[in-house]
């Protein structure tokens, strides 16, 4: 059932389990959405749809599998007894009085039949689906083979149309989205536990322990939480070339702050040079000379650059290079004395790898970090945290 | 089980379709949407409409999965060895039932709020995969076996602070509230300040979708946030006129500080207006 449905679904890049499509079938047996197309979408999206960024997809994929039931020509496709059965069974006094008023029911049948060809024609054009307008004595009836509703709400399915063909999750549908729950999941392989703070955890062996050297007095021990104590820098770069990968950063770095508890971030534009600033909007006031840098974080520190590295190569190995300032000394002589301070740096890259050799500066920072430079990628952090382990 | 809107909260159609198959079906229901359009509210009033206790777990940071099934309380028993207390011969006296374990005894079939899940740690959601899917979990200490007689309706909101992993989404029922559109605003508004003046309310809410299409905001205001301000306008007696007027003049709303929490959106607003006028 609904087979065609979950096929288009997958077709259209929906990454919907069997699971899930057993609790929609089981759902549409619990009659929680009989007869109602709108009532369907919904019902559906919820439960085969698990990220609000999926929902657009969703809607185009709807949408498709709508527009080819509302082809399906349903005088043909239900069985006469079929029909009659649930007729006589869904008929109000009223309405079988009605019945009575058109002759017998074969009469009415016919009427009916004739009907719905007649609306089918007059829907072609745009609308989706049968609706019978509500004057008919069919008003109580409806089928619903996977979404197909003949009923007497036409208003209401005609606001259902709107819902999924507005397409109001557009803007929240992106291919190209990293996975930040990735990037935490790869950021812990740099764990290094160590217990550090205040003591307030029982420490269970220690306790009993203790307890026996003194005949069973009870003795508590306690001891500090475990806590991942790895301590990063992280310097990124920001402004011109590097506002494309707004985004990724920011999945980084909530990734990093959930992760570590001593990160450290500073900014640099383009290459390191004398000063790094903490504050983007005060960056001409406020920076930190880089040398105190490299004398404040002691050599336990793991160093983390994020940039682009797609520059001026003078802007790398002239003294005056910078597009910003003078630099009395070139970026290399900065990156460098970095590099020999901390003893476990890594570069990480947002541009794709296949791009680097095609620049220059990129092939020179390359090699000035020692070859530590990976992509901004889930497979590149990995690189990365072993390189820094 | 029909879930509607009440004099106090109002319900989407969706929203109800997605609360209605989630009790039905007995899946866990996941809420995600901006903070401030009524996910934990929602708990509250399912709970009310259907006449049974709301067990609110709040996730935090430090927050084990563990703590949800029961504790441990060693320091007691040990405590209590040295007293000679006769409690202490029986386990059973220093294991302490969390939330779930709650849930699942309880009489009437509870509503079970798991508030804010991707404040946790990246682990939590995984470690609760087995205990929301059979309903049942294993107590080690007396080697009982908690299982639930009726599966509690269990829901759960998210900030989107962390992705979820997909075998716990599997599981779950999902919906993103979306935020609600002027009319059901006017709906909710209404529930809240029945004796507002409409041409205040219509004035306001234009106002206010206006600021939420303001590109750039860090923290655009939500319905919570509508109501405050409205609760704020009412008491310091602004009307519609003046509304209009400070609108009008460009600058910002009267007592904006109920819509606006970042500095920085304050400055941007009123750079927002600058490049406006002219």
């Amino acid at each position: 059932m609904f087979i065609d449905f979950f096929q288009t679904l997958r077709r259209h890049g929906l990454k919907t389990s069997i699971t899930e499509w057993l609790d929609l079938l089981s759902a549409m047996k619990a009659n929680l959405a009989f007869a109602d197309v709108e009532q369907f979408y919904y019902l559906s999206r919820l439960i085969l749809v698990k990220d609000e960024a999926q929902y657009d997809k969703f809607d185009r994929a709807f949408s498709e599998y709508v527009d080819k039931v509302a082809k399906v020509d349903v005088t043909e496709k239900i069985p006469k007894d079929w029909l009659e059965n649930a007729l006589k069974r869904n008929l109000s006094d009223e309405e079988k009085s009605k019945v009575q008023q058109l002759g017998s029911l074969d009469e009415l049948m016919k009427t009916f039949q004739e009907r719905l060809k007649e609306q089918q024609k007059r829907h072609q054009g745009g609308s989706k689906w049968i609706g019978t307008g509500g004057t008919s004595p069919f008003g109580a009836y409806g089928y619903h083979p996977g979404g197909i509703r003949i009923g007497q709400d036409g208003n209401r399915n005609r606001s259902a149309a709107k819902v999924w063909d507005k397409r109001e999750f557009r803007d929240l549908d992106d291919n190209a989205r990293l996975e930040q729950r990735g990037f935490q999941v790869a950021l812990r392989k740099l764990r290094q536990f160590a217990r550090t703070g205040a003591a307030t955890e029982l420490d269970l062996n220690g306790t009993i322990e203790a307890t026996s050297k003194k005949g069973g007095l009870l003795d508590l021990k306690w001891q500090s939480e475990r806590h991942n104590a790895v301590k990063i820098i992280l310097l990124l770069d920001v402004g011109g070339s590097m506002d494309d990968y707004v985004y990724q950063c920011e999945q980084l770095f909530t990734a990093l702050k959930n992760e570590f508890k001593h990160l450290e971030l500073f900014y640099f534009h383009n290459c390191v040079y004398e000063g790094v600033w903490r504050d983007n909007s005060r960056r001409r006031e406020e920076q930190l000379p880089t040398e105190q840098l490299i004398q404040t974080y002691g050599e336990d520190y793991k160093l983390l650059f994020v940039g682009d590295a797609t520059m001026g190569p003078y802007e790398i190995a002239y003294p005056g290079g910078s597009v910003e300032h003078w630099n009395e000394e070139p970026g290399e002589a900065w990156i460098n004395r970095l590099t020999r301070h901390f003893e476990k740096v890594a570069w990480l890259n947002p541009q794709p790898e296949e791009h680097w050799r095609y620049y220059m500066s990129v092939r020179m920072i390359h090699d000035l970090v020692g070859g530590r430079m990976y992509p901004l990628t889930l497979d590149g952090l990995e690189r990365a945290m072993s390189g820094l382990r | 089980m029909d879930f509607s809107s009440s004099s106090q909260y109002v319900v989407s159609q969706e929203l109800a379709t997605a609360v209605n198959a989630a009790v039905t079906l007995e899946k866990p229901l996941l809420l995600k949407g901006e903070p401030g359009t009524g996910k934990t509210r929602l708990a509250e009033e399912l709970a009310n409409a259907l006449d049974t206790e709301l067990l609110q777990w709040s996730i935090k940071s430090t927050t084990k999965a563990q703590q949800g099934l029961y504790e441990y309380d060693a320091v007691s028993r040990l405590r209590d060895s040295q007293l000679g207390s006769e409690k202490v011969h029986d386990i059973s006296n220093y294991i302490r039932p969390g939330k779930l374990w709650q849930a699942f005894t309880a009489e009437k079939r509870p509503v079970l709020l798991i508030d804010e899940i991707d404040k946790a740690d990246v682990e939590f959601p995984n470690d609760l995969l087995h205990e929301l899917d059979q309903m049942a979990f294993h107590v080690y200490e007396t080697g009982e076996q908690i299982k639930a007689e009726q599966r509690p309706i269990v829901l759960i909101t998210s900030n989107n602070e962390k992705a979820l992993p997909d075998a716990f989404l599997r599981r779950c029922f999902f919906h993103y509230i979306q935020f609600p559109d002027s009319d059901t605003l006017k709906a909710i508004v209404d529930v809240h300040f029945p004796d507002l003046h409409r041409d205040l309310l219509d004035t306001a809410l234009a106002l206010f979708f206006e600021l939420r299409d303001v590109p750039g905001l860090k923290k655009k205001p939500s319905t919570s946030e509508l109501l405050d301000w409205l609760r704020l306008l009412l008491v310091e007696d602004i009307d519609a006129n003046e509304l209009r007027k400070s609108r009008e003049q460009g600058g910002l709303l009267p007592l904006s500080g109920a819509l606006l929490k970042h500095e920085q959106d304050v400055e941007r607003l009123a750079e927002y207006a600058r490049i406006q006028r002219r």
